[in-house]
């Protein structure tokens, strides 16, 4: 069971289980992001959903074709605001009013107008950092190892080249079958990944 | 390589012209960027860094012999107690802005023309700013004590005072630093594993390939790494602004004449757009002619810089003319002097230096010629880096020079630590941004590939409704 809730929010940062015989998944090229949009639309209609595109820099439109809804980072960025806001108000009460008073020309302690400009630098110096890492995190960055990167054609990816991978992991993933659905999707391209390091430790 | 580098572009009539320029495609930019990062750098570039590293050098000698013997060694006397070292702490915290200007604010404008300078606008952002953290870090004269600035717990039970302008500058440089550092890191992460996917030898392998991540350019991850890219963006926008409205607090919270205007941060905000738009103007005129990457930052980008530096000078100057209306209108015999004697005093002529770098100069890109002229804007964009160094010294100096008891009042002449301390902060700025150059790709690769026509999905559709 929980074994099942790992895999499936591994499988939202696009970490894929690969199958007992080693295959990882299917990697297709197509020749742009044209065509690649038309396949993402058709892979996502025929009922995949373990399936990304990967490509040198994003595409309007393909979050939509694939199926995917709004990214969670402005929650994580909104805690990590409220969080360094707190944390400026808290220093500056504290140190000031509460551990070693200083009396300067009897003015108060603590006051919310000088204490500003410190609780502004730690709300966005806060947010900053709970974005970045929030955004990490539900990428599942950094990661390593990737099956993918034992495809030679996949280097393009940041270059000039326009990937669709559907993974082994997906309940409607049928070697042949899904193969030939992607040759028809326009594919350029279409080539078997193996998952070489599960396979030698499973060997082992 | 994909068909769409074999298609030509044809523009409808009444478009914007181009932003990459040469027909290039994908392939063509990747290309052109990262090959400057795998191969021998250009003879210039050794000149370049034996220079700046000589430089650098003599900065180190400086601050050890400014460390062994205490701040006497400078020019500060009794009233100008704040010299060279915050005039130069405040010019390059200036410079450092522009970087994010171009990466935030245009960002948000959606100013697509950003994504070829932005990278490289960013590192001297980053470095400009490493320069300005220097400087107050030595002045505070017992460098081993600068950690009191923090509020770290200690034996002595204290806490840095928060009602400080100078400890509000503290925290407001070095969250723009972190800040800024992230952001230009996160752009580099899809361009490290470009560098990665080329690279032919293992060490070069593992080393881009530990800074990238991992990256693989999946969908999943764009879409939340754009979210976050716009997050920051709107983050670190009303930082940008923040940052020289801070260090302007330094100034405008003291009483000294001259200083306690409330002019002030909108002033050196403007200021600091305009010096930093000087600065990566500078630098990127020699290094798109060296690296020859003209048709990615094209006279098209240097124009527009041009624009920022008319539009931000014009506004910094009158700035400079409303300070000169708000002392007569205030009747404040003191303000009234300050500023009088600024114009016509013992330092008029770093006054009037800075008018006609700052005020004048610039004016001259009312002309489109000399906006398009690259000997022009290269000389300009010095001028203007002097003219507001010289706004700097003005401010603190002569400011401090003569205040409200003629029996302190003094001349504030540099020693050579002072001069030599300035030129080698400029050999730690330059070589630091030499090695970005040698070791980084200074052109966002997948943010320019996205200003292509071609890496839009509908570009495919028209062309082919067209052909049937």
């Amino acid at each position: 069971m929980l074994k099942k809730i790992i895999q499936q929010i591994k499988a939202t940062m696009g970490v894929y289980e690969s199958r007992a015989d080693g295959v990882y998944g299917l990697l297709a090229e197509y020749s742009n992001p044209g065509t690649l949009i038309d396949a993402a639309r058709k892979v996502h209609a025929a009922g995949f959903r373990h399936f990304d595109t990967h490509t040198p820099f994003p595409i309007h439109g393909m979050d939509r074709a694939m199926g995917l809804g709004q990214s969670k980072v402005g929650y994580i960025t909104l805690i990590g605001g409220l969080c360094g806001l707190g944390l400026a108000t808290w220093l500056q009460w504290w140190t000031s009013a509460v551990d070693y008073p200083l009396n300067i020309s009897g003015k108060p302690f603590f006051a919310i107008e000088p204490s500003i400009p410190i609780m502004f630098e730690l709300t966005v110096l806060l947010s900053a950092l709970f974005a970045v890492g929030g955004m990490f995190l539900l990428n599942g960055l950094p990661r390593p190892y990737n099956p993918l990167f034992y495809s030679r054609a996949f280097t393009r990816a940041s270059d000039d080249a326009f990937f669709l991978h559907i993974a082994a992991s997906d309940k409607n993933f049928d070697l042949e079958e899904t193969e030939s659905m992607l040759r028809e999707a326009g594919a350029k391209a279409v080539e078997v990944i193996h998952d070489h390091g599960y396979s030698e430790l499973h060997k082992a | 390589m994909t068909s769409s580098n074999d298609k030509t572009v044809t523009l409808p009539a009444g478009a914007d012209p181009p932003l990459v320029t040469g027909n290039l495609g994908f392939h063509d930019i990747t290309q052109l960027v990262s090959y400057h990062t795998e191969k021998r750098p250009p003879s210039a570039w050794y000149m370049a860094i034996a220079v700046s590293s000589t430089l650098l050098c003599i900065l180190l000698i400086m601050i050890a012999y400014l460390v062994w013997n205490g701040i006497g060694v400078w020019g500060n006397n009794n009233p100008v107690g704040w010299g060279w070292p915050i005039v130069n702490f405040v010019f390059w915290v200036g410079i450092g802005h522009a970087g994010t200007l171009i990466s935030a604010i245009l960002f948000l404008f959606r100013q697509k023309w950003r994504t070829a300078i932005n990278r490289s606008a960013e590192a001297m952002t980053l470095f400009a700013v490493i320069c300005a953290l220097l400087f107050p870090t030595i002045h505070v004269g017992r460098i081993w004590v600068i950690y009191w600035t923090l509020p770290i717990p200690n034996q002595m039970e204290m806490w840095p005072q928060f009602k400080s302008p100078l400890l509000w500058d503290v925290f407001a440089v070095s969250v723009y630093f972190i800040v800024s550092l992230i952001f230009w890191y996160v752009g580099l992460v899809p361009d490290l594993a470009t560098l990665r996917d080329r690279a032919r030898n293992a060490l070069r392998r593992r080393v881009t390939g530990f800074f990238a991540l991992g990256w693989t350019g999946a969908n999943r991850h764009w879409r939340n790494y754009e979210k976050t890219y716009l997050l920051l963006a709107a983050l670190a926008t009303p930082l940008v602004l923040s940052v020289h409205s801070v260090v302007s607090f330094d100034f405008a919270i003291s009483i000294i004449p001259g200083w306690h205007t409330t002019i002030f941060p909108p002033y050196f905000v403007a200021g600091a757009i305009f010096s930093g738009f000087a600065m990566v103007m500078t630098l990127l005129i020699l290094a798109r002619k060296i690296y020859g990457i003209q048709n990615i930052i094209t006279m098209d980008h240097l124009e527009k810089m041009a624009i920022i530096i008319l539009l931000t000078g014009t506004m910094v100057g009158f700035a400079y003319i409303t300070e000169f209306f708000i002392a007569w209108y205030s009747q404040v015999e003191y303000e009234q002097y300050a500023f009088l004697n600024r114009a016509t005093g013992p330092y008029a002529w770093a006054y009037w230096t800075m008018m006609s770098c700052n005020l004048l100069f610039p004016q001259f890109f009312w002309i489109k010629r000399l906006r398009r002229s690259i000997p022009f804007l290269f000389i300009t964009s010095i001028v203007v880096n002097i003219g507001m160094w010289f706004e700097r010294f003005v401010i603190t100096v002569i400011s401090l020079h003569r205040d409200f008891l003629p029996s302190s009042w003094d001349y504030f002449n540099p020693t050579i630590v002072d001069v030599l301390t300035l030129a080698g902060s400029f050999g730690l700025f330059l070589t630091l941004f030499l090695i970005f150059l040698r070791y980084l790709p200074m052109v966002a690769i997948a943010e320019v590939k996205m200003v292509l026509p071609e890496s839009d999905p509908h570009f495919y559709d028209k062309h082919e409704s067209e052909e049937h």
